[in-house]
Order: structure tokens, then sequence, then C-alpha cells
């Protein structure tokens, strides 16, 4: 079969004339990204110093950028982050890990799948901000109801696409398994679970989103820390600039998280035909 | 050995039950090389799986040196059409699949295997950057790994090229006269029945039946365009013309 082998080298070959011509073509790819950004911040601030803008509803991007330093500089920034961190955080791997073994186990037994999987679909389509007031009834506004709150949106998006990927495991892989005598574990840690992977990974990217949303909802309703608090105290003292520093936080972290997200899929997805790196 | 004694297998179905296999009689001695050919739906699959132990509903005696097949196992490999390889494990993975290349002994069998299969250099791509041939001898090395008795083909090589396809017939032949497994391979391709095996096991449908065993006396390796293989595939060929309904043989029939 040695043509099936020179087409393959040949294959491989194409990819990497392929990357140098793109490096010759100037600017890298990631650039392209920060251009719009780029022009939008320019004309904000050259607006601001014209005084076309009020400060006070668009504070000038440099202000901004200097209370975002300020608040570096005084531990404030450090102490919102981190206690948002430790919500989120927590409320994810709690969430996600639920979702993880229900979807799992519902996914594989036929009796589980009957009884637990209509009572969880019919909960999931209840809007999760509506049942805040219920919480804060039984727990009240404290940490406990703000991280069963996050965990429980992070619950869904990994319970129904872990289930999802578990039941789509190819029936003609499970006969090979079967040939080659797989132990239980081996069956579900060498078949179920890495074909059920790229569901699991998309799972989790969306219960990522969904816990940085619940984490915003969760402190503006009341904290003594964190940084929807940071962005909720500074809009009572009109401080706009704090509050867009708070915004620009989420987008920071949510785009890191994300990023992290999809290293792991890079890394761990690389075998699979619809997986576009 | 294999033995099988008036094996009956038929499936319910919604439009009343369907007999895919009647008195199957056949005895195959340990390293041959038998090959079955007969028209879809005539129950070579069928007759395959319930060698393979992936099918237990039947009735009548199916054994392997005098004891009965009760379930699936490494002693009996099976290679479908499609290679059914892991598409999240590299070759070398997908080779030992549940057996640890961490294992010394494990790991150099599978560098002989790779070896033996001609996929050198291989070793750690994964499944979609082969082509079908190069897969389909991946699936081969997953299963000689585990050192069967007796090999199961069920048209492993239907879906290649013409010029892959004669070139995996030589290589398997090759790892028979090595191994000396006993190898059951299932074609729809006449050339390729009588060039693989020492027996053509010829199968007729509804129900599934043997309709005649041909002996193939013609040393290795063969030359298809030898006076006396020409001889031997027109007497197999004369065995389906005697069924009334024409067979389904036009896919393979001409290389
Ligand atoms: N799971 C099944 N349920 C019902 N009928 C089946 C099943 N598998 C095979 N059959 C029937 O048994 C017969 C033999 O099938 P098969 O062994 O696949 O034939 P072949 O492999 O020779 O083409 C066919 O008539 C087919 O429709
Ligand atoms: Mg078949």
């Amino acid at each position: 079969m040695s043509t099936n082998e020179v087409a393959l080298g040949a294959k491989a070959g194409g990819r990497q004339s392929a990357v140098s011509r793109e490096r010759k073509a100037g600017m890298p790819k990631w650039l392209y990204g920060w251009v719009i950004p780029v022009i939008v911040l320019g004309l904000w601030e050259a607006a601001s110093a014209l005084g076309l803008v009020s400060q006070s509803a668009l504070p000038a991007p440099s202000r901004i950028a200097e209370a975002f330093w300020k608040l570096c500089v005084n531990g404030d920034m450090a102490k919102h982050v981190s206690a948002s961190a430790i919500r989120a955080g927590g409320g994810f791997l709690l969430g996600g890990a639920t979702g993880l073994l229900l979807g799992v186990f519902t996914g594989l037994g036929k009796w589980a799948e009957r009884t637990l999987d209509p009572s969880i679909q019919m909960l999931r389509t209840v809007p999760l901000l509506a049942v805040i007031p219920l919480f804060i009834l039984w727990f009240g506004v404290g940490e406990f109801s703000k991280v069963l709150l996050i965990a429980l949106g992070s619950f869904f998006p990994v319970y129904f696409h872990t289930h999802l990927g578990v039941r789509s495991a190819d029936r003609k892989l499970y006969e090979v398994t079967r040939i080659l005598q797989y132990s239980k574990l081996h069956l579900l840690t060498k078949l179920i679970i890495p074909a059920a992977l790229p569901n699991i990974l998309l799972g989790i990217r969306l219960s990522v989103g969904a816990s940085w949303l619940l984490l915003a909802v969760a402190e503006m309703m009341g904290a003594s820390a964190g940084v929807g608090y940071m962005i909720q105290d500074a809009r009572v003292y009109g401080q706009t600039d704090i509050v867009f520093v708070g915004i620009i936080l989420f987008a920071l972290v949510g785009k890191l998280s994300d990023s992290l997200v999809r290293l792991v899929e890079r890394r761990y997805l690389q075998w699979n035909n619809n997986y576009k790196g | 050995m294999l033995t099988i004694e008036r094996l009956n297998k038929t499936f319910a179905a919604p439009a009343g039950a369907v007999v895919a296999l009647s008195n199957i009689q056949l005895q195959v001695e340990r390293g041959q090389f038998i090959t079955f050919i007969g028209p879809s739906g005539c129950g070579k699959s069928t007759l395959l799986k319930i060698v393979a132990g992936l099918d237990t509903a039947y009735e009548g005696t199916v054994e392997l040196n005098g004891k009965s097949i009760t379930g699936p196992g490494v002693d009996k490999g099976f290679i479908f059409q499609e290679p059914r390889l892991f598409p999240w494990l590299t070759v070398e993975k997908n080779i030992a699949a549940n057996l640890s290349l961490g294992n010394a002994q494990v790991r150099r069998q599978v560098e002989e295997l790779i070896e033996l299969v001609r996929l050198k250099g291989f070793e750690k791509a994964y499944p979609k950057e082969l082509s079908g041939g190069m897969a389909q001898r991946v699936a081969i090395a997953r299963a000689l790994l585990r050192k069967p008795e007796i090999l199961l083909l069920d048209e492993p090589f239907g879906a290649l090229d013409a010029f892959t396809r004669t070139h995996m017939q030589e290589a398997l032949l090759d790892i028979w006269q090595n191994s000396k497994t006993t190898m059951l391979f299932v074609t729809h391709d006449l050339d390729e029945a009588v060039f693989l095996g020492e027996k053509v096991v010829i199968m007729n449908p509804r129900p599934g039946h043997i309709r005649n065993i041909i002996n193939v006396d013609l040393p290795y390796p063969r030359k298809r365009t030898g006076v006396s293989f020409q001889e031997l595939r027109s007497k197999v060929l004369g065995e389906f013309e005697k069924v009334e309904q024409p067979p389904l043989l036009d896919q393979g029939a001409g290389i």
C-alpha cells in the first residue's frame, strides 16, 4: 500500500506549506480580532477628549484604565475577583460534577432514563431567574443560595449533553468491546466516556457561560464582596468608570475560562472528524 | 477444530419468522482457510456471528475443540467490513485497546504486529488519517494481538478498491502462513474466494444453506491467470448457475 502512504505523506507536507504561507502573509491571524476594538477605543477616547460624550455616562477609556489600576493597587480587585471566583468555581464544580454523574447514569440505564430523565428535562425548561425568590425565601441571601443557584445553572448543560453523548455511543464499537472482552470498568472509561467526550466538553463550555451569568445575578441580589457587588456598589455612588471595570472583568474572566475549555478540547479532541481546531 | 452440526437459526420478524440458516453442517480443521461465498441474505454474517459467540440464540451444535460456544472471546477474533477502530485512539493504542502499552510484553508484540501489517511510521496516527486498507490492517493487528485460534472475517475487503484488495489478500495469506490461525472468510467476490480458500463453501438463500463445498487444491501463492485457477473459478461459478434465480455476484466478480 505504498501508494497510500505516499499520499498521506504528501498531505502532511501540504499542511506544513500552508502554515508557512500563512506566516508569510504578514499580520498574524489573532491580530485581526483586535482591529475593530482598537478603532472603537480610539474614537471613544477622541470623542471624550473633545467633550462630545458625558463623562458620567461614558467615561473615557483612559479613565476606566486608571480606575482599573487603582483597584488593582489598593487590593479591592483581588478581594472582589477571588470572592467571585470561589463562588463561581464552587457552584460550577458542584453542578458540573452532579450533571456528569447523572448524565452518565441516565445515559447508560434504561430504567434510570425512564424514571429520572423526564423530570430533569421538565425542570430544565423553568427559567432559573424565576427560582431566585424561592431560593431567597428558603436559604436567605447568604453564600449558600448563591452557590446553589450557580450549581443549578451549570448542572443542566453538562447533564443534558453528557446524557446525549453517552446515549449516542456507537453500537458497532460496543460489539468490538464484547469480542475484546472489556471489563465493565474499561467499557466505561475506554468506550463510553471517550465517545461522549465531545458532547461533555460542549456541555462544560455552556455551563461555564451559565455560571458567569448566574454569578453576576447572584452577586447583585446582595453580597459584601465580589465583582457583581462591586458593580452594584459603584452604581449607587455614580462611579460609572468602576461599573465599566466590573463589566470588563466579567468579559476577561469569561473569555479566559472559555479559552481554557477550548485548550482542553484541542488537546483531547484531535481525533474527532467534526472538531475544527 | 470447529464443529457445526444441524445448525438452524430463525429470526422472529414482524412479517413472520425468517429462517436465516437451515441445517448447516461443517467441520473445520485447525489452521484451515475456509472461504464462504453466496448472494446477500444467505446467512453468511449470521453464521459468523454465531461462531463468534455474538449470537447464542440458535438450535444445533456449534463447538470449538469440543466445547460449546457460549459467548464472544478473544480466541475468536472478528474482522468486520468496516475497520471499527476507536477514533480517539492512535494506531498503536487501537491495537492494544484494553491491554496496556505500559506492559513491556504487550508493547513488543504491538511493535511486531505493526511491522507485520506494514504500518511502521503510523504508530501515532489517528484512524481519520488512515486509508481504508490501512485501517483494516490495524483491525487485523488488533485481533492478532490476542492470538486467536480462529479469525472470522466478514467481507473485510469489500469496501476497498481493487488494487488495495489484491494487496490485502496477499498480506492476509502471509499472516495466515505465519500464524496458522484458522480463517473463516466471507466474501461475495468469486476470485477472492478461490484465491484465498483451501475450501470454498457455497451458500444459497431462502433459507440460508450450504449448497456445496469445493476443494481448491492449488498451491500458494496462486496465480489468478493460471489455467487451473480459471478452471476452479468456473467450477464454483457453475454451482451458482444451477440455481433458478441468478445470484447477486456482479459487484466483485470480474477484477
Ligand atoms: N437481526 C435480524 N433480525 C431479523 N432478520 C435478520 C437479522 N439479521 C439477519 N436477518 C435476516 O437473516 C438473513 C440472513 O442475513 P445475513 O446473515 O446478514 O446474510 P448475508 O450476510 O449472507 O448477507 C436475511 O434474510 C436477513 O434479512
Ligand atoms: Mg453480511
